[in-house]
């Protein structure tokens, strides 16, 4: 009662998670939501179009095809971005970089066919966060040895220990909660234009759809990447 | 504890709309560093692509304080966790 008033409930508003059906694993009900379906056809789009580019580059020819010559662009591109952040450690991260990026942007603009972004779930933001977390501990611990990882704690005097343990714990929740609230803003809005403005949301929210999900979707993948190259080109500096 | 849900729901709007106040600092400064990368570009036309990276990346890292508040505004509108505490 009463609670009409809210979005929500009044109009047909809804940028929600939803179940599509539980199963019991240990005593534990667990929910498969519309996250994990949009993340499955996500994957599916991405082995589909990883299968054609295998195939073009095995059947490479001198002169490049149309498709080729996109897969080589991407590629490309990738690796120009890595090596202009990273430097010398570029041949170790390129992979995992350009697996990431492909992947948030094909979730990001996942919106423009209809399904909820993955990337407005928490949960899978959260643990893009949690992999590049450990990335920079890891590269910490392997480069720095473990006197070096105590000297930075202390920096500047060993008081600040429990600010630089606060600043090293946000990392990874800063950078999942900036995608996540990105990509769920841009969903947000677009629900509710759909919802309330439904009498007049003809071809005009074409062109919200170019910001939300494409411009703001493209920018959101690039500050991710570049934000954990960083961190782990920092990660990985020994000061020599 | 004895408050109506209705009294509870409105001050959980207008608590939405005053965090989302929060969207002031980031715009502010998004548009101070839009404004020297231009300059940065009109005196330098050869960086212009390092140059857009770069205030991007700052833009973006400059824009999670005013995400936090549209995130705050959002819980409280639709997780409603104060109708549950009060009830």
């Amino acid at each position: 009662m009463g609670e009409g008033i809210l979005l929500s409930e009044s109009g047909g508003v809804d940028f929600m998670i939803h179940g599509v059906c539980s199963y019991e694993l240990f005593g534990q009900t667990v929910w498969i939501t519309t996250t994990h379906v949009c993340v499955l056809i996500v994957f599916l789009i991405i082995i589909g179009f990883c299968i054609a580019a295998n195939r073009a580059v095995k059947h490479a020819t001198e002169v490049p095809g149309a498709f080729q010559n996109v897969v080589e662009l991407i590629v490309e591109m990738l690796d120009k971005m890595v090596s202009g952040v990273m430097g010398p450690q570029a041949v170790r991260f390129r992979n995992y970089i350009g697996t990431i990026f492909i992947f948030i942007l094909f979730s990001n603009i996942s919106g423009l066919l209809g399904l909820r972004p993955p990337t407005a779930d928490y949960g899978v933001t959260l643990a893009l966060g949690v992999i590049t977390f450990t990335l920079i501990h890891f590269n910490k611990f392997k480069y720095k040895k473990v006197s070096g990882v105590l000297k930075g704690l202390c920096e500047p005097w060993p008081i600040w220990a429990p600010i630089n343990i606060i600043s090293d714990l946000a990392v990874p929740i800063s950078l999942s909660l900036r995608l996540f609230a990105n990509v769920l803003s841009g969903t947000a809005i677009m629900a509710l234009i759909y919802a309330l403005l439904s009498k007049v949301a003809i071809i005009w929210p074409a062109a919200l759809h170019v910001y939300f999900d494409l411009f703001s979707g493209a920018i959101q993948t690039y500050v991710f990447c570049m934000l954990t190259m960083t961190y782990v080109t920092d990660a990985c500096d020994t000061g020599e | 504890m004895g408050f109506d849900v209705n009294f509870i729901l409105g001050c959980s709007a207008i608590g939405a709309g005053l965090a989302v106040i929060a969207g002031i600092g980031p715009g502010v400064g998004q548009g101070i560093a839009a404004g020297h990368a231009a300059a940065a570009v009109g005196r330098n036309p050869g960086a212009k692509s390092d140059v857009t990276s770069t205030m991007l990346l700052g833009q973006a890292v400059a824009e999670t304080t005013g995400l936090y508040g549209l995130l705050i505004a959002i819980i409280l509108l639709f997780v409603r966790p104060l109708v549950g505490a009060a009830q």
